[in-house]
């Protein structure tokens, strides 16, 4: 009785994944990998999946300028070969750090939208087209099923990569929980980072920056669980690690035993 | 030395225009020849030449192509300039103007200019206001004819003479009195002029139209109203030029469709692409998205596809049988939509520039067919998000070449947990002379919660000359 549920239920499954994978037939095999082995089991096919429509937004103060959100979806697209568009709705960008985070300037393009509605219509226009490698836009408005969900169709069917990058004035914005049809979505922000050198945990405290450390939340994630990591940003070839001195750290004491 | 041309009135030689020297000299059009020859003695006199400064001025209207697909010759000495719809290709109508005018001035031409919501109020404006370029906003046109004389209002000198006589010497004292006794002394044309002027009467104006480009007019039996009509119109147009254009072996940049309507008026659309296309379907698409911008009013009866800037673009081998590479997922096609929607150079690439302050290290570049690209030192760190100015923040430093201890930006404190720094960038000398001298030391640092932020202090800390030692927030990383 138990293996013909079982072949039932996997048939099922590969039915609603064909249905829900209505364009292009093998967009759910595709992924980009966070590099860590701790992420990418959490997510569904080993990876942050490619022709869909991911939301990150900062966490705390950082939603404003969400730099990290940026680094992060530049990190994941610089994997991606081909050409990504960047919609702003403020030019505040730096393309330099995007370079160094992989994304190279002759891979980015960049459209200065001004109005949140306007970076919704550019970002589907762009996603239809089908020829780029991934389009992030940076939004502040208010999202809506309606809106995300044209995004995410839009992806589906070009299986174009999108990302779409929430930023708000005000820090605890409600508009940012309300429920979109994203089939992953993200809190990140940087937290205080460890000594710039791993000897400097025991020894006198050298001056400078260590490598930033992102906090990774997954809050949403089709298909998956939420998770959080504390996990060490991307570097140039946009691979993350998690924290040494909390992954190295000494193992804890082993429980004292009584003795009579 | 001081040139005017002199034509005969029938009765002597008078002055026809004299140039910008003659005019500081007193000399003015339609005075005696011999009287200019007694005020100025060394007077250089050409004889007038009606029909080559006609000819000239077709020319320069052909020339004005280039702001917008309607232009006309407005003899003796003025160029029409339909704008409608085509000033945000150049970044508003002041830009525009200021372009234009520009550009006459440094091929030699002094030229004064306007723009009106009529032609009649451009016409006035432009002659008869104090300054070489004027914008008037729309709806105020009234207003900037009011005090301008009567003759801006195009007026034979007869006319104005005996207005002058009645005491009507502004165009605003016209506009104000009853319109009967107006016509019975002076006939129609003052009121038709005075409602050219204001927009009460519509007045067409000719284009021209050059010889040399690629052009399709089709006209039709009954007046089209419907979008989707024109779509199908602009289907059938492409189909021809884009034909044109291959067998000549060229793609377009620009495309105008004028629409002809019933009243005499034209309208006109322009597109413009990032790379030469002519690939029908993708031309298609750019002019019906701006279909919305036309007002067909009570039927278009002819329509026009012109091309009036074509690229060589090379022959492709057809892909066979298989559809293979389609030209609608180019990139170039991409940007032209969006183009075509937001603007001219909406999109842009970034590229790196050789130079150590922050905000001068990355310029924009056009997207298609750009500079090729370099890119910027990975070794520093450069934060996502550049301020735009720098924004001054309260500092507490142990000492001027230390970094903060702590700051203050929009009333929050932060606690400097860790800091990097300084890294020095000097001034460029060879831009301004106020930066000769001028250093900015950079820190980044990150604060008790974790957010880094890049700071920094004008001055080295020794010197008052290198800066005031103020403190500015740059960037967020």
């Amino acid at each position: 009785m138990q293996p013909a549920t079982n072949i039932v239920v996997a048939a099922l499954r590969s039915e609603i994944a064909r249905l829900e994978c209505r364009g292009a037939a093998a967009c759910r095999e595709k992924v980009v990998s966070f590099g860590l082995e701790a992420v990418d089991a959490a997510l569904p096919g080993g990876g942050l999946a490619l022709g869909t429509l991911h939301e990150v937004a900062g966490i705390g103060c950082q939603v404003e300028h969400c730099a990290a959100a940026s680094l992060l979806a530049a990190g994941l697209l610089a994997q991606v070969p081909g050409e990504v568009l960047w919609v702003l709705e403020r030019a505040d960008i730096h393309p330099p750090a995007l370079a160094a985070g992989g994304l190279t300037p002759e891979r980015v393009f960049y459209v200065h939208a001004h109005k949140p509605q306007t970076v919704l219509l550019v970002m589907e226009e762009a996603v239809r087209h089908g020829g780029l490698a991934g389009v992030v836009g940076e939004f502040s408005g208010a999202l809506g099923l309606t809106a995300s969900r044209r995004l995410q169709l839009a992806a589906e069917q070009s299986g174009v990569t999108a990302f779409l990058l929430r930023r708000s004035r005000c820090f605890d914005n409600p508009v940012l929980l309300e429920p979109s049809a994203a089939v992953t979505r993200w809190r990140v922000a940087t937290v205080p980072s460890g000594p710039p050198l791993v000897h400097g945990l025991r020894g006198p405290e050298t001056p400078g920056l260590g490598r930033p450390r992102w906090r990774l939340d997954l809050i949403r994630c089709r298909g998956g669980e939420a998770h959080s990591w504390i996990v060490e940003a991307f570097d140039a070839t946009g691979r993350c690690r998690l924290v040494a001195d909390l992954a190295d750290r000494p193992a804890a004491a082993e429980p004292r035993r009584a003795v009579a | 030395m001081p040139l005017i041309t002199a034509a005969s009135d029938g009765r002597r030689m008078v002055v026809a225009a004299a140039d910008r020297a003659a005019l500081a000299l007193g000399i003015r059009s339609a005075m005696p020849l011999a009287h200019a020859r007694a005020m100025v003695p060394g007077l250089t006199v050409v004889d007038a030449d009606p029909e080559g400064d006609a000819v000239a001025l077709a020319r320069m209207a052909a020339w004005c192509l280039r702001y917008s697909p309607l232009t006309a010759s407005d003899p003796p000495e003025g160029v029409w300039i339909d704008i409608t719809g085509c000033a945000h290709l150049h970044g508003g109508e002041a830009a525009l103007l200021a372009d234009l005018l520009g550009r006459l001035d440094h091929g030699g031409t002094h030229a004064r200019g306007a723009a009106a919501d009529t032609p009649g109020a451009a016409h006035a404006v432009s002659r008869f206001a104090p300054g070489p370029a004027a914008v008037i906003a729309p709806g105020a046109h009234q207003a900037a004819i009011a005090p301008l004389p009567t003759a801006a209002l195009r007026l034979p000198p007869e006319t104005v003479g005996a207005l002058r006589r009645l005491g009507f010497e502004r165009v605003g004292q016209l506009a104000e009195i009853a319109r009967g006794p107006l016509v019975r002394r002076f006939g129609q044309q003052v009121a038709l002029r005075l409602d050219q002027a204001s927009g009460r009467v519509f007045e067409p104006i000719r284009p021209v139209v050059p010889d040399d480009v690629v052009a399709h007019r089709l006209p039709f039996i009954e007046p089209l109203l419907t979008a989707e009509a024109f779509g199908t119109v602009i289907d059938e147009l492409l189909d021809t030029v884009c034909g044109e254009l291959e067998a000549a072996g060229q793609g377009a940049r620009r495309l105008d469709l004028l629409f002809e309507r019933v009243d005499g008026s034209v309208q006109a659309i322009r597109i413009g692409t990032a790379a030469p296309s002519r690939h029908a379907a993708h031309l298609a698409r750019l002019l019906k998205e701006r279909l919305e911008t036309v007002d067909p009013g009570l039927g278009v009866e002819a329509m026009q596809l012109r091309v009036p800037l074509a690229e060589v673009q090379a022959f492709r081998q057809a892909a066979g049988l298989v559809e293979g590479d389609r030209p609608e997922t180019s990139i170039a096609a991409l940007v032209d939509r969006i183009e075509n929607r937001l603007g001219p150079g909406s999109v842009w690439r970034a590229t790196a520039v050789e130079s150590d302050v922050p905000e001068r290290s990355v310029a924009a570049i056009p997207a298609i067919g750009g500079a090729p690209m370099a890119s910027w030192p990975v070794n520093l760190p450069r934060p996502v998000r550049l301020l735009d100015p720098p924004q001054p923040v309260e500092v507490i430093a142990l000492l001027p070449d230390q970094p903060p201890v702590a700051f203050t930006w929009r009333r929050k404190r932060h606690r400097v947990r860790r800091a990097d720094g300084p890294e020095r960038v000097y001034g460029e000398w060879w831009r301004r002379s106020a930066e000769v001298v001028a250093v900015r030391d950079y820190f980044a640092v990150e604060d008790e919660e974790g957010c880094r932020f890049w700071l920094f202090r004008r001055g080295d800390g020794s010197d008052p000359a290198t800066g005031d030692l103020r403190w500015f927030l740059h960037g967020l990383f």
